[in-house]
């Protein structure tokens, strides 16, 4: 699957990311890094070039409700709503319904491993191979637990 | 019959200046569709050279420039597939900081998906399609490190070869013969100790040849020297690499048949134990074709 990995906002700190990037590459996807501190508009146009299934996102500066809204409103806007958007970093309990609500279907908090992100990874293609819509703007109810 | 119509519609909305469909048609012809297209113009440079020489940064100075004066600007960046997991990690977009600046500057990320005899099936119909699209200024990054990574540089009518101040590694590889493809050369981070020498070096290695290409000294950090190298860029007269890029198809058409022969984990096994010698191994793959 090709994935991008983005870090949007002003954080500036990228292990996690970078250790996510390399964790997929071993589990034989393609994964695209940005880099640090990208716009919201810059990662959709990034999700829109490379035309990636799969968007990731790390986020540790607590602007996640901002930011990853902004985001999945973007790219259903530009049609890109068959997307599939994670996210991970430091996101607190009490906001993950929100943004499971905008269609983002996986959470991912300190301490996950890296394969319990494959194994998301897994789920969502055999869940599009069975026609079941896992996008971020499309209707599934189905998010990783 | 209703895929192909599908994929029609992608190229028409493609064509029609739609920059997700563009994206989407990569994605088509990189799994094998061949849309079709008239003969395309396109203006394409292939920038090739050793990892780490600052090839992304340096093209990352080509978008701003070329952008800011009015082009569109394509960027095909490849990177290698791990031949382990079959996975990529494709860094180059990360290291050119106008890379999602705006409407005029595509960057598309591609991995070589260890295809036998690299991209080169069908990074010229990527080509013909950014050009058919609109795109006026084409850049090919491929990784100098493998044989089939840089020839995919042939597919450009441009090429430019990177190299960094502490590694001489183009005038090594001036053996293997990467260093007969470039139009020009760049000796990147001038502002480190040893770049002039190394640009010495090469510049005296190629001074017997008949047209040798223009060596530069450049810092893609603080810019300088790029806009005279930007220059020689406009004015370099592209040489016909026609019967080049001929040799390149058929050697990636070759190993694609090698590679993908039935019989050929059999007769690797047979080589293996020492049971039939190399001729007789290449004769037993070529009689059992077809």
């Amino acid at each position: 699957m090709k994935v991008i990995v983005a870090k949007p906002g002003l954080d500036g700190h990228d292990r996690g990311a970078k250790v996510i990037a390399r964790a997929l590459r071993d589990g034989g996807h393609e994964v695209v890094y940005t880099g640090l501190r990208k716009t919201p508009e810059e990662i959709v146009r990034a999700t829109m070039d490379e035309d990636a299934a799969a968007l990731g996102l790390s986020t540790l500066s607590g602007a996640h409700d901002v930011l990853i809204p902004a985001i999945c409103e973007g790219l259903i806007k530009e049609d890109l709503g068959r997307t599939v958007v994670f996210a991970g970093g430091i996101i607190p309990a009490s906001d993950r319904d929100a943004l499971h609500n905008l269609g983002v279907r996986a959470i991912f908090g300190p301490g996950t491993s890296t394969s319990e992100i494959l194994d998301f990874l897994n789920e969502v293609s055999s869940r599009k191979k069975s026609g079941e819509s896992v996008g971020v703007g499309e209707s599934s109810e189905w998010r990783w637990e | 019959m209703e895929m192909g119509v599908k994929e029609q519609d992608i190229v028409d909305s493609a064509l029609q200046g739609s920059r997700r469909d563009l994206s989407r048609l990569l994605t088509l012809i990189e799994s094998g569709f061949e849309p079709n297209l008239s003969l395309q113009e396109s203006w394409t440079i292939g920038v090739t050279g050793p990892p780490g020489a600052g090839k992304s940064s340096l093209i990352g100075n080509f978008v701003d420039y070329w952008s800011s004066r009015g082009d569109k600007v394509a960027v095909l960046a490849v990177d290698p597939s791990s031949p382990k997991s079959g996975g990529a990690l494709l860094g180059d977009r990360m290291r050119m900081a106008s890379a999602d600046s705006g409407d005029s500057v595509f960057v598309r990320s591609l991995a070589t998906r260890n295809h036998p005899g690299g991209l080169s099936a069908y990074i010229s119909t990527m080509i013909d399609c950014l050009a058919a699209c609109g795109w006026n200024r084409i850049v090919i990054e491929t990784v100098g490190s493998g044989q089939s990574d840089y020839r995919i540089a042939a597919f450009a009518d441009r090429i430019l070869l990177v190299d960094g101040p502490d590694r001489g590694d183009i005038v090594q590889a001036e053996k293997a013969g990467i260093i007969e493809l470039a139009d020009i050369i760049v000796v990147n981070k001038s502002d480190l100790e040893g770049s002039e020498q190394a640009a010495e070096a090469i510049t005296s290695s190629l001074s017997m040849d008949t047209s040798p290409p223009s060596v530069h000294l450049v810092c893609s950090h603080d810019g300088t020297g790029i806009e005279e190298l930007i220059h020689d860029i406009e004015n370099c007269v592209p040489e016909s690499r026609s019967g080049l890029r001929a040799r390149e198809r058929l050697i990636s058409a070759w190993d694609s048949r090698l590679l993908n022969h039935p019989e050929l984990i059999r007769v690797i096994e047979l080589l293996e134990t020492g049971r039939i010698t190399l001729e007789d191994a290449i004769r037993e793959i070529t009689l059992s074709e077809g």
